[in-house]
Parts: structure tokens; sequence; C-alpha cells
């Protein structure tokens, strides 16, 4: 098993954390440090053996007041990473410290300290939204009045069902009760799994709304999400797919390395036509994006009036091409070319 | 492409649902023609999930009515059921069965011939490049793979339509696109498509589109047209402006 790839480069850190293991408590500005982590999850079976490596050599360091996007899609390894960082999960080596405390050692401090939120809806079905709320407060030893200021504003969406059983929410309500849990105790970090899946897009940007207002009260928030174009709502983004980090920065950053130029191809035969860009000689790479493809080509001697006319030959009458910005997504799919996809390691 | 003498596989006529003193669905009416992608949108709560339970032979009307296939959604549930092929992200493939065992229970649950079932599957296999999958459990598969073979276990009896709730969902970008080729090949060989989606890139793979609001359809064309009525760059900023006049906050 190769614990070091090509892909190491792109990770800044840890030399980002001074060099030092992990930063000393208060005078480190990271309130997340992840160092090499690693997880593999074993299956045994009397029929087959798998492992399954789902977090590899992973290593970021998030900012105090730093909203940190973890982005890829299902299976990457995202929820196993919360659990570690939340101390549910023991890694098998690196380490991890958050507010400068470990993981491993110190769990208990951790707990207190941080809010979370698992990616599947664990509260209290049976339980109203005010005596889940309750019993989250008292856990923490304190009440809804004294950290109000931080709920208000979700929790008012969910008043006129206070006395609902939890269950019986929609789906946009139990996520937004669910928030309200995480937030009660005044976490100094929030991690959130996966907040926004299944959540349609309205709602979903509502809920990016609530936590750019938290974000003000300067909690540390990690989100994960397989949705790329909520990337643009991150301070910075993590980039991840099969267990690796492929890029962490900014998401205008990532944007911008894009290595190479990206054409908008738009007709009025859509399928016909990514069929036929595939199919000329110098297009690299072709991919629905909406209403257009996106194009990249590796061949400099393919102008875009070159193009044009070779589609004009393939019955492409109509079509409009022009130079576009990638978009997070466009910088995912480049990063991942190639890969089958089969990530499972068969022993 | 769009002539109206086009086959009508889906007609729904004042198709309403209630629940108790709630309606979910509200006389919705719309048809959805032969080898059409047909994009089902709607915000969480709209209704989309109690219409599609109608349309798939599983919930009854309270009123008014619907064909699939011919068949009457109230009075023919079990021809339906046998007609269609249904996928969604949540459900759609047994774990812990290998690549081929599913695709043998699912041909004898839609009833695929019993002679033509081997063939079949081995065709499949080699279609979808998963030759060397044959044995292997399907938990053990990616994502991306198990996308793909549930769409093709859900078609492989070739049924007038299939209905695809949220397949694509936290797919990896390139497989979601793979995805919907796979979609598209499916609709050129004349099978409908009846898809639900949360990703708007996907309604503009649609060749009509309606968007829901609380129990009624509000919208209903080309995502080209719809995008002209409302004035907006993306179906993402049509989506945005129906869904906001949504008064129905707690389903």
């Amino acid at each position: 098993m190769k614990l070091h790839r090509a892909t190491k480069k792109d990770n800044p850190q840890p030399s980002r954390s001074s060099g030092t293991a992990a930063p000393a408590g208060s005078t480190s500005s990271y309130s997340v440090v992840c160092q090499s982590v690693t997880k593999r999850y074993v299956n045994n079976t009397p029929f087959e053996k798998t492992t399954v490596l789902a977090v590899e050599e992973v290593s970021f360091a998030v900012e105090r007041g730093e909203l940190f996007g973890i982005i890829g899609p299902d299976g990457a390894g995202k929820t196993t990473l919360f659990r570690i960082l939340t101390t549910l999960l023991l890694a098998d080596s690196g380490t991890v410290s958050v507010e400068g405390k470990d993981v491993v050692h110190d769990f208990r401090k951790i707990r207190n300290e941080v809010g979370y939120m698992p990616g599947r809806f664990s509260l209290y079905q049976d339980l109203t939204v005010e005596e889940n709320l309750n019993v989250f407060a008292k856990v923490f030893k304190t009440t809804i009045e004294e950290n109000y200021h931080l709920i208000e504003d979700i929790y008012r969406q969910l008043e006129p069902f206070k006395k609902r059983r939890a269950g019986k929410l929609s789906g946009g309500m139990k996520q937004k009760l669910a928030l309200c849990c995480a937030l009660i105790h005044k976490p100094t970090v929030l991690f959130l799994d996966e907040p926004t899946t299944g959540v349609d897009p309205v709602s979903r940007k509502e809920f990016w709304g609530m936590l750019a207002r938290l974000k003000e009260e300067k909690i540390t928030i990690l989100v994960s999400t397989p949705y790329m174009d909520e990337a643009s709502m991150c301070d910075r983004i993590a980039l991840i797919q099969q267990g690796r980090i492929l890029q962490i920065d900014t998401p205008r950053a990532i944007v911008s390395r894009f290595p190479h130029p990206l054409l908008s191809v738009r007709g009025n035969q859509p399928s016909k036509l990514l069929h036929d860009l595939r199919s000329i000689p110098g297009v690299r790479s072709c991919f629905a994006f909406g209403d257009a493809h996106h194009v990249t080509t590796g061949d400099k001697s393919l102008s875009t009036d070159g193009l044009l006319e070779q589609l004009r030959q393939l019955g492409h009458s109509e079509v409009v091409i022009q130079p576009v910005e990638a978009s997070v997504e466009d910088c995912f799919m480049e990063l991942t070319r190639g890969e089958s996809g089969l990530t499972t390691e068969k022993r | 492409m769009k002539s109206t003498t086009r086959d009508i596989v889906i007609s729904a006529q004042q198709l309403t649902k209630k629940f108790g003193r709630f309606t979910a669905v509200d006389a919705i009416s719309f048809d959805v023609y032969k080898g059409e992608i047909f994009g089902f949108l709607g915000a969480n709560g709209a209704g989309k999930t109690t219409a599609m339970r109608m349309l798939s032979g599983l919930s009854a009307a309270t009123s008014g009515r619907a064909t699939v296939a011919g068949y009457d959604i109230n009075t023919q549930p079990e021809q339906i059921k046998k007609t269609i092929g249904y996928m969604s992200q949540k459900f759609a493939l047994y774990d812990d069965l290998k690549v081929w065992e599913n695709i043998r229970l699912y041909a004898g649950i839609y009833g695929v011939p019993e002679k033509e079932i081997a063939p079949r599957t081995d065709r499949l296999l080699e279609q979808l490049g998963f030759e060397n999958e044959r044995n292997t459990m399907v938990k053990s598969l990616p994502l991306g793979w198990k996308q793909k073979l549930a769409f093709s276990v859900a078609i492989f009896h070739e049924p007038t339509v299939v209905f695809l709730d949220e397949p694509t969902g936290g797919v990896d970008p390139a497989a979601r696109r793979n995805f919907w080729e796979m979609i598209y090949d499916a609709a050129a060989r004349g099978i409908t498509v009846f898809a639900t989606t949360h990703y708007m890139d996907e309604a503009e793979y649609c060749d009509r589109v309606s968007i829901m609001v609380d129990g009624k359809i509000e919208a209903l064309d080309s995502p080209v047209q719809l995008k002209q009525t409302y004035n907006a760059r993306t179906m993402d900023e049509v989506f945005h402006q129906l869904a906001r006049t949504s008064t129905r906050k707690a389903d």
C-alpha cells in the first residue's frame, strides 16, 4: 500500500503549523489541526476479507473562526474524518487536535466544547422539538435561555411546532432542529456532516445563510458536502476523493489553478454535440455542464474557429463557443481525471 | 421532436392526494410522451414523492385520474408495477448479494422470461464493462458503479417508463455525468424517463421540466422556454423564483 502519493505536494501543510507536531493550545491561531490521519476498515466475513482505506494520510489545519468546507462525493471518507475529529472514532495513525486538545487523550474536554451534527438525523424522534432542545441543553449543563441568541434566528422558524414530535417534522425542519441542538451549549467548534444532503436548492441556500451568521459569532465551522456549488460559500475548502485530499485552498485560488483554457460549447442538439465533441482530435476533455458543455483542448493547434468549423462539418449549425471560468466542479473532475472509481482494495 | 402525435405514456388529470385535511398533491394535470426525459422538480415537501407513488401504482388517488402506459392507477396498479422500472438513491440494490444475484433477483421480480435472463445478464455485464465484477458483492462496488448497475437493473425488463427518484445524490461529478449519458441512451431506445433531482444542472438535461410548489404544478416547459419565461440565466434561478413563492412551511 502506497502511503505517499504524487498529490501530496498539493497539500500546503503541515508546514503551515510552523513545523511543530501540534500547535500549543491558546497561542495557536488554529482551531483544528489534523496531521497524517489514516483509517482503514477491515471487513472479515467467512466469504471474503476486504480492507477499505477510508481516510489516507489526511492533513489540514483550520483557523479560528474559519468556515472550512470538506467537499467530495459519498464514499470519499468525509464521515469517517468527522467522526475522528469529534473523538467518536480512533484513527489508525496520525494526530488530531481540536482547540489545542488531543482527540485521544482529551476527548472528554473536546466533547464539552464542540457541536456535532451527524449526517444521519440523530435526535429523539419521540420527543418534541422543545424536549429535544432541553435534553441537549441539560446534558451540557446549560439552558435554552442562556444561549438563545445563538439559535434565535433558526429557532423562531421552529417555534410554531415546538410541541410537535421531532419524528413528525419535515426534512428541512429536522435539519434546523439538529443545528439548534448542536449549538445550544455555545460550542467553539461546530462540525456539520453533510447538513444539506437531499435538501432542495432553496433550503440549501437558506442553510448557508445561517452558517454565515454563525461565523459572525466567531464559531469555527467545519462542514462537509457533496454539492460542489456550495464550495464558494466557504473561506477555504479541501477537495476529497477516495480518502485522499486533492487540494486545500480558497475556492478562488483552486479555481484559478485550473490548468487549461476552458471553453463553453452550446448547441441545439446537446447529446449529439457531446458525442461529436469527444470524437474531435485535440479535444482533451468534454463534460456536460447544465445547458452547455465544458471543453478543454490539449492541442494548441485546435483554435476556437477550428473547433467551430469541425462541428459545422458534423452538422452542428448553431453552435456558440465562449471562454468560461472554471468552477470548483470543473477542478474536481480535472483532479480526479482518469480514475476508475474502484476504491476497494481486496486482500 | 415534439410533434403532437407522439404517444402519451403518462397522463394525469386533476390528480389529487389528500391526507386528512392536508392536500399533498393538488389537482395536477400533465402528459409525458414516449422516449421523453421528464424532470419532476420541486422543493422538499412540495408533493413530488406522493405524486410519484401514485404514478407508480403504490398509492391511490383521492380524486382525479392518471394513466401510466395506458393503465389506470386506481384500478390497475398491479399492471402498472409490471410495466415500469423504479430506482431511488435510497433503495436500489441488495448490498449483501453479488452483482449477478441482484440482476437475477430483479429480473425475476419484473417477470423477465426464465430463458432470457442468463443471456441478457451476460450482455448487460459486457455493456457495462462489469464482466470481472459478476461475483462481487454489491456493497464493495464504488457508488458510481452501483448507480449504473441500479439503473441497468431498473430497465432490465425494458419497461415503458422508468421512475428515478433522486438517482444521483452524492455521486461524484464525473459519475453523475456518466449516469446521465445512460439516461440519454435509454430514452433514445424509447424508454420514458421520469426523474426527480436536486441538481439544477441536471434539470437542463431534461426535454421538459415541471416544477411543483405546494402540491401544484406551477410551471411546465422545456428548460429553454422556462428560462425565457422567467427571464433567468439558469434553471437554478427559475427554481428559486418559483420555490420562493411557497407558503407550505411544515408539511
